[in-house]
């Protein structure tokens, strides 16, 4: 065993021993801000621009919209959390009918299903906690009943967002919502499906991840540029 | 070899930068590698930043958050510590890679990890951790696309963000085709990618662990933020039941709002993206009532030289940078000659910098003058690190080392290793001459009439004149001219 407490103290007085450099004030820096109408053209524009596709749909309908898109995809088996709405919405508007994709609720710990969950199915939906309009950005935000793992994989990723949550800039969200006090165990930035570029920078999609990212923007009827503004 | 006589984070090995040089320069598919890709590089970064004051308001912000960060430095380890203890994160510390390894090596044992996937990291690079690692029966398996690449053929990354930069799809084709069972040649760049996709998926499923680095770790929440487009990150730092995070003791940050704008600067500058697709912020290992995410999750800090780099102010600056080898991207000698003449982890103008500074300038003394001081890793640099003046100052310390306000001696490693007996006989006849005045008359007097005689092929003008003209004797000495002007005292 080596003695790990004389390298921590060693590694801290050489530090302390330094001559002191000061600490500089930070300078004046502004995140982007859109208004409300360019907020959501740019949260789709750089979204689409990273190959994801972005969908518009009413927030009680997006399960009937979801389905033409994965049909078209041929997509039989989907994963979505365990006892969350999105997954309830599901199961009301797909669960008797036996055409549509097979649901499967994350309700195991990785452990006890990992083989089935690498290899047997073919989409996760989750639900993001919000959206970044400069960067065209989820925020994932997993939770017990939304494990890490649904976003990741499945080949394709789809991500229902409200269209009230999108924020213009990361700056804003992290500051806004005090995430400082209340950092989750995990929390992602997702812009686009997994990608890579080192093969001669020939941008290659799916390497590990999605090779597809389908975000649903969920519109309450009623409500234009909502909340956000 | 012995895992002992590893070499230094980053030590080059035989031969001087000079001989690799020629070398790489006569390999015309690897600069064509090179130049495509910096060209494409450069154009990317440069759209990505259209407003020259938002660019300079972000680099002024992005340094100070670094300087701040390290005028604090130990303080924030320990509030980084304690806040990850917290969490449910277990830290080490290590001064060398060896100590790295060892830890690494520990925690694995105490599990019983066998195999072991890997996301990017430079740090475990500087720990040459896979292959220690494999002699002590684990394997390590790269998941990093470039990173995978380069582990099959047996190299080096060439680049910091692009591991694998030097090679062309032909080249990648064939070393598919060799080791991927099943695979034929190809150089269909999807096809490639989905065949690595294929063999590695398995291999994130049935790992007893995984490794990662970090690309900034906030003191204020305890959180280990990763940016990465692969996925092969998120899958490495989620999917095994345990995480081993290796990081820098530089690479911190004091709050969580520090990290939009670094995440501003850091892919838009590496790559000419916006956003990279993933940014993921680890807090702590799998709470209860979770379904997945690593149970344990361990952090190790890794000095390997850094203290020393920090006790010089000036120096110390080195350690503000974020690695998003903008400056390579942008060098005209990294573009020419390429990642691996360099010979260390870290090649480009950082690598001129940290290199000497970590390895000893006894060891890497010729790095810094591999430079040209055109300044154009200076004007791109997101954090505003002085490189030119840190490489003229390594160039003066590898001859001369000034006198250190550190507490730990010379300020670099392998200081003065470069001053010759040649130079000093040079330099000491030089101060003799011109301390005595009939001498110095005499000399200049020879040297204007029979200078020009002397021929170009005798040591040691023969050096110099092998790749440049032979210096022109004037007729007249500044003193016989100055007098012919009408100065009666010169
Ligand atoms: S020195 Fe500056 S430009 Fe080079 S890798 Fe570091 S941060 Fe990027």
């Amino acid at each position: 065993m080596h003695d790990s407490s004389g390298t921590r103290a060693r590694i801290l007085s050489r530090l302390r021993a330094a001559p002191p450099s000061p600490a500089p004030a930070l300078p004046d820096w502004r995140a982007p801000r859109f208004d409300a109408p360019t907020r959501l053209d740019r949260f789709r524009t750089m979204l689409e621009a990273m190959k994801a596709e972005v969908h518009e749909v009413d927030a009680a309908d997006w399960p009937r919209r979801l389905r033409t898109l994965l049909d078209n995809r041929g997509v039989r088996a989907v994963v979505h959390g365990d006892g969350s709405d999105a997954a309830r919405q599901l199961g009301e508007a797909w669960g008797a009918d036996p055409q549509a994709p097979r649901l499967v609720a994350y309700d195991r710990a990785v452990e006890q299903w990992k083989g089935e969950l690498v290899h047997g199915v073919d989409a996760g939906v989750t639900l993001a906690i919000g959206g970044i309009a400069e960067t065209g950005t989820l925020i994932l935000w997993p939770t017990a009943a939304e494990p890490r793992l649904m976003s990741l994989l499945p080949p394709i990723h789809v991500a229902l967002v409200e269209e009230d949550t999108i924020r213009d800039s990361f700056a804003e969200v992290v500051r806004e919502q005090g995430w400082a006090g209340r950092m989750p165990t995990n929390v992602v930035l997702v812009s686009g499906p997994s990608k890579t570029a080192d093969i001669e920078q020939t941008l290659a999609f799916g390497v590990h991840g999605p090779k597809e990212l389908i975000v649903l923007v969920l519109k309450r009827a009623g409500r234009t540029y909502a909340a956000a503004g | 070899m012995t895992v002992d006589a590893q070499p230094d984070a980053g030590a080059p090995k035989a031969g001087s930068f000079a001989e690799r040089a020629h070398l790489a320069l006569n390999d015309k598919p690897l600069r064509a590698n090179f130049r495509r890709a910096m060209d494409g590089l450069m154009a990317k970064r440069a759209a990505q930043f259209p407003d020259a004051a938002d660019l300079a308001a972000l680099r002024a912000r992005g340094a100070a958050i670094k300087e701040r960060a390290l005028a604090r430095l130990p303080d924030l380890l320990e509030q980084l510590e304690a806040r990850c203890a917290e969490n449910g994160i277990r830290v080490h510390w290590a001064e060398t890679t060896d100590e790295a390894n060892r830890i690494v090596l520990g925690i694995f044992r105490e599990h019983g990890v066998k195999t072991v996937v890997k996301g990017k990291s430079m740090v475990s690079e500087e720990m040459h951790l896979n292959a220690f690692l494999g002699e002590h029966g684990i394997q390590a398996i790269e998941s990093d696309l470039g990173e995978y690449i380069i582990q099959l053929a047996g190299e080096m990354p060439s680049h910091i963000v692009m591991p694998c930069i030097h090679k062309n799809k032909g080249q990648i084709g064939a070393l598919f085709a060799e080791h991927i069972e099943g695979q034929r040649y190809t150089e269909d760049v999807d096809e490639l990618t989905a065949a690595a996709r294929r063999v590695l998926r398995d291999r994130f499923a049935e790992a007893d662990a995984g490794i990662s680095g970090v690309n900034f770790a906030v003191a204020e929440t305890g959180t280990l933020v990763l940016v990465e487009n692969e996925g092969n990150g998120r899958l490495s730092t989620t999917l095994p039941p345990l995480h081993v995070a290796v990081m820098g003791i530089e690479k911190l940050v004091e709050t969580l709002d520090d990290i939009p704008p670094l995440l501003a600067l850091l892919p838009r500058s590496a790559t000419g993206q916006p956003i990279t697709t993933y940014v993921n912020m680890i807090t702590s290992p799998r709470c209860e009532g979770e379904k997945d995410g690593p149970r344990e999750v361990h952090l190790v800090l890794l000095d390997n030289g850094r203290t020393r780099v920090y006790a010089d102010p000036e120096l110390r600056e080195t350690l503000r940078c974020i690695r998003c080898g903008a400056c390579m991207n942008h060098c005209p000698v990294y573009a020419r000659v390429g990642g691996h003449t360099y010979d260390a982890v870290y090649p480009g103008p950082i690598g001129k910098i940290l290199t000497p500074q970590i390895a000893g300038l006894d060891v890497a003394g010729d790095l810094p003058h591999a430079s040209s001081l055109c300044n154009a890793c200076v004007e791109v640099c997101p954090v505003k690190i002085p490189i030119a003046d840190i490489l003229v100052r390594l160039r003066r310390e590898a001859v001369r080392p000034s006198a250190s306000n550190s507490v730990q001696g010379a300020a670099v490693k392998g200081a003065g290793d470069g001053w010759t007996l040649s130079e000093s006989s040079v330099w000491a006849g030089w101060k003799w001459l011109h301390a005595n005045p009939a001498l110095y008359r005499l000399g200049a007097r020879a040297l204007a009439l029979a200078g020009n005689l002397i021929p170009a092929g005798v040591p040691p003008l023969k050096a110099w004149t092998s790749v440049r003209s032979k210096p022109k004797f004037a007729p007249r000495t500044l003193h016989q001219l100055a007098r012919d002007k009408g100065f009666d005292d010169a």
